[in-house]
């Protein structure tokens, strides 16, 4: 019964009129800028963080987490309307989504994808709020070694599923994670790699990094080649399913969701990895395999069920470990420092408000999407031709009011320049910059809890593998990589991104 | 097979074995401590110690293993030096000439970066954002950034 009484605590939270207002906002812009593509929800967030700086904590994440749920689901329309997915994970729902809005089923699939998001965003949010307060108090004994052997998981966890050469991502990570140890060091006060540059004492803005390699990079990735889209569907009608519709998508998503909320917790967008294991479990139980790829609807029901379960459920390894799942999550732990709150087990306890209202405004969101989405479509359609020709130079302001707006500091606009240009370079030499900037946000964690986790052992290394917890997540992270290296693996892996591209 | 050599192994090697070399070099500066009490310089002497071996071993590959995709594709240049050039002005002039004229120059520039805007379309888009923007962040979020700076003023 405490479940209950969280929960209403999360309710009496989450649906004040101000943070209902806050959260329909970040819905309908995630929405947006999921539907528009080019823009993924990393830069959307790192672009809007300033803007929730005088926000009330609750409110600020609960915007933050609509706009990323939100994106998900916009990235989904895209993805069936123009066979161009705005979102990484919504790349599966492109192959049978986009065929059936070719065959005039566009409602339909989108339908399909509304509702299997909203009942997987559902079970997925109720999985978060039974499982995060055991896993929260279990995490409260994990010591420096714990949380050091965690860390290294997470960061090689997500490498599995970088595009290409794995020692790049390595290498990736490395890199990211030297850059978070600019600024002066935390035990002894020294300034490292500052140049003498009062402004990089506290650090590399993490949000100039961010909208350097996930915004300006990619715009000027875009900018290679420009091509018009076209907008297949111009109207979208009957937006409901039949009733043999409604009974083929039931199984389908009900797979989904349970392989979306396993997934989800691993580090390394498992949001990724969810919607395309879905979309091959499908296809396997499916007694039509040949319809897939022509409009299979269980191709679009079971990847946009797994997805957006996978979206709610990466964030337990946040609310309770503070350790983020993949790059959004390395900026909401930002938004949890901006406030003033360290991300971590002590939430729950600490900030009971907090934390359940978050869990509690996720579900409202998902139903706010619906609510929205059904009706807005039209809208959306009508957005999706706005041309890319005055959509960058709109993110590039945005990205440049945002950066400024932090510290009042020029010196963070010439960052994103910086790393605009520093991540362009190295996506084009075949580097994913993912890896960077979960390095890069967690190096200070890492280096924090190696030196504690030393000075507890008296300078032993052998503590991390001689406490039990820890020699297992090593042991995770070793399995890890030998498994991507495996060459049956990688094969695998290549196929899975060629089917991708 | 025959061997080619990967340009972009090549050259993303060498990047991360400079990265990773001037970090480290760098490091040398900050006391280096023992393993029981790590000094500010050993966690990044360790990593760039570790990023100089990962940039190498890619650079071997890029110099004796073969590969497909050898070509680095089209890089537009345009657009690099246009939309750099206008976050470094914005930077270096948004106190000076305040907000607006700031992010009026700094959309112009932008917009220019794609070849389907003309000298007009850059405008009138850098023009809207302008207006839009201001709109959103001094008037609805209060930014505390003057619209029009002192160099405008006086």
């Amino acid at each position: 019964m405490e479940l209950l009484a969280n929960l209403g605590l999360g309710f009496e939270t989450a649906m004040t009129p101000i943070n209902l207002l806050w959260c329909f906002v970040g819905v309908l812009l995630g929405t947006l800028i999921g539907v528009l593509p080019g823009i993924g929800p990393t830069a959307t967030i790192a672009m809007l963080l300033p803007i929730t700086f005088t926000f009330e904590p609750v409110t600020a994440l609960i915007m933050l987490s609509g706009i990323y749920y939100g994106a998900q689901y916009g990235g989904s329309t895209t993805a069936i309307l123009i066979n161009l997915p705005g979102e990484s994970s919504s790349a599966v729902t492109a192959i049978d989504g986009y065929q059936m809005a070719r065959k005039g089923m566009a409602g339909a699939a989108l339908a399909t994808a509304a509702l299997g998001s909203f009942f997987a965003g559902s079970v997925a949010t109720l999985i978060l709020a039974v499982a995060a307060p055991p896993l929260a108090r279990a995490a409260l004994g994990f010591g420096a070694p714990e949380y050091f052997s965690l860390i290294v998981l997470g960061l090689i966890a997500s490498i599995a599923l970088a595009h290409g050469s794995i020692v790049k991502a390595l290498a990736m990570i490395v890199l990211g994670l030297l850059l978070g140890m600019v600024g002066q060091d935390i035990y002894t006060g020294t300034p490292r790699f500052t140049f003498g540059y009062m402004e990089l004492y506290g650090g590399i803005n993490f949000v100039a990094v961010a909208v350097g390699v996930f915004g300006v990079a990619e715009i000027l990735r875009n900018l290679e080649n420009e091509t018009t889209r076209d907008v297949m569907v111009k109207k979208v009608s009957s937006l409901w399913l039949t009733r043999a519709q409604f009974r083929a998508i039931i199984a389908p998503v009900l797979r989904g969701t349970a392989l979306g909320s396993i997934l989800g917790i691993l580090p390394g967008g498992g949001h990724v990895l969810s919607s395309f294991a879905s979309y091959s479990i499908e296809k396997r139980v499916s007694r039509h395999p040949e319809e897939f790829g022509k409009g299979a609807i269980a191709g679009v029901a079971g990847p946009e069920s797994a997805n957006n379960a996978a979206a709610q459920t990466s964030f337990i390894p946040l609310l309770t470990l503070g350790i983020p799942a993949h790059p959004v999550m390395a900026l909401m732990i930002g938004a949890f420092i901006i406030q003033g709150i360290t991300p971590g087990p002590n939430v729950i306890r600490d900030e009971p408000a907090l934390f359940w209202g978050i869990i509690v405004s996720m579900w409202v969101g998902n139903l706010l999407l619906v609510i929205l989405n059904l009706p807005l479509i039209g809208l959306w359609v009508r957005l999706l031709s706005v041309p890319y020709r005055v959509l960058f130079p709109a993110i590039v302001a945005f990205a440049c009011i945002g950066s400024f707006a932090i510290g009042q500091n020029a010196f963070d606009v010439f960052a994103i320049a910086v790393f605009g240009l520093l991540g362009y370079t190295l996506i084009k030499l075949g580097c994913e910059p993912a890896p960077l900037l979960l390095g890069f946000v967690l190096g200070p964690l890492l280096e924090e809890h190696l030196r504690r986790a030393m000075i507890i052992s008296r300078g032993d290394p052998m503590v991390f593998l001689e406490r039990p917890i820890s020699a297992t997540l090593l042991a995770l992270a070793a399995l890890a990589v030998i498994v991507a290296v495996l060459p049956s693996v990688r094969r695998k892996r290549d196929q899975v991104f060629v089917e991708e591209e | 097979m025959d061997r080619e050599k990967s340009i972009k192994d090549i050259l993303s090697g060498l990047i991360f074995v400079v990265l990773g070399g001037a970090f480290g070099l760098a490091a040398t500066g900050y006391e280096f401590g023992t393993a029981l009490r790590m000094g500010p310089g050993y966690f990044p002497i360790v990593l760039a110690v570790v990023l100089v071996g990962l940039g190498g071993a890619i650079l071997f590959k890029g110099l004796f293993a073969s590969v497909e995709d050898r070509d680095l594709g089209i890089v537009s240049w345009r657009a690099v030096a246009l939309v750099s050039g206008a976050v470094i002005f914005f930077g270096a002039t948004v106190r000076g000439l305040g907000l607006a004229p700031a992010l009026f120059v700094t959309a112009f520039v932008t917009s220019l970066a794609s070849i389907e805007n003309s000298v007009l379309r850059a405008g009138i888009i850098a023009a809207a954002l302008t207006v839009f923007c201001v709109l959103i962040f001094s008037v609805g979020l209060g930014v505390a950034v003057p619209l029009v700076g002192p160099w405008l003023a006086g």
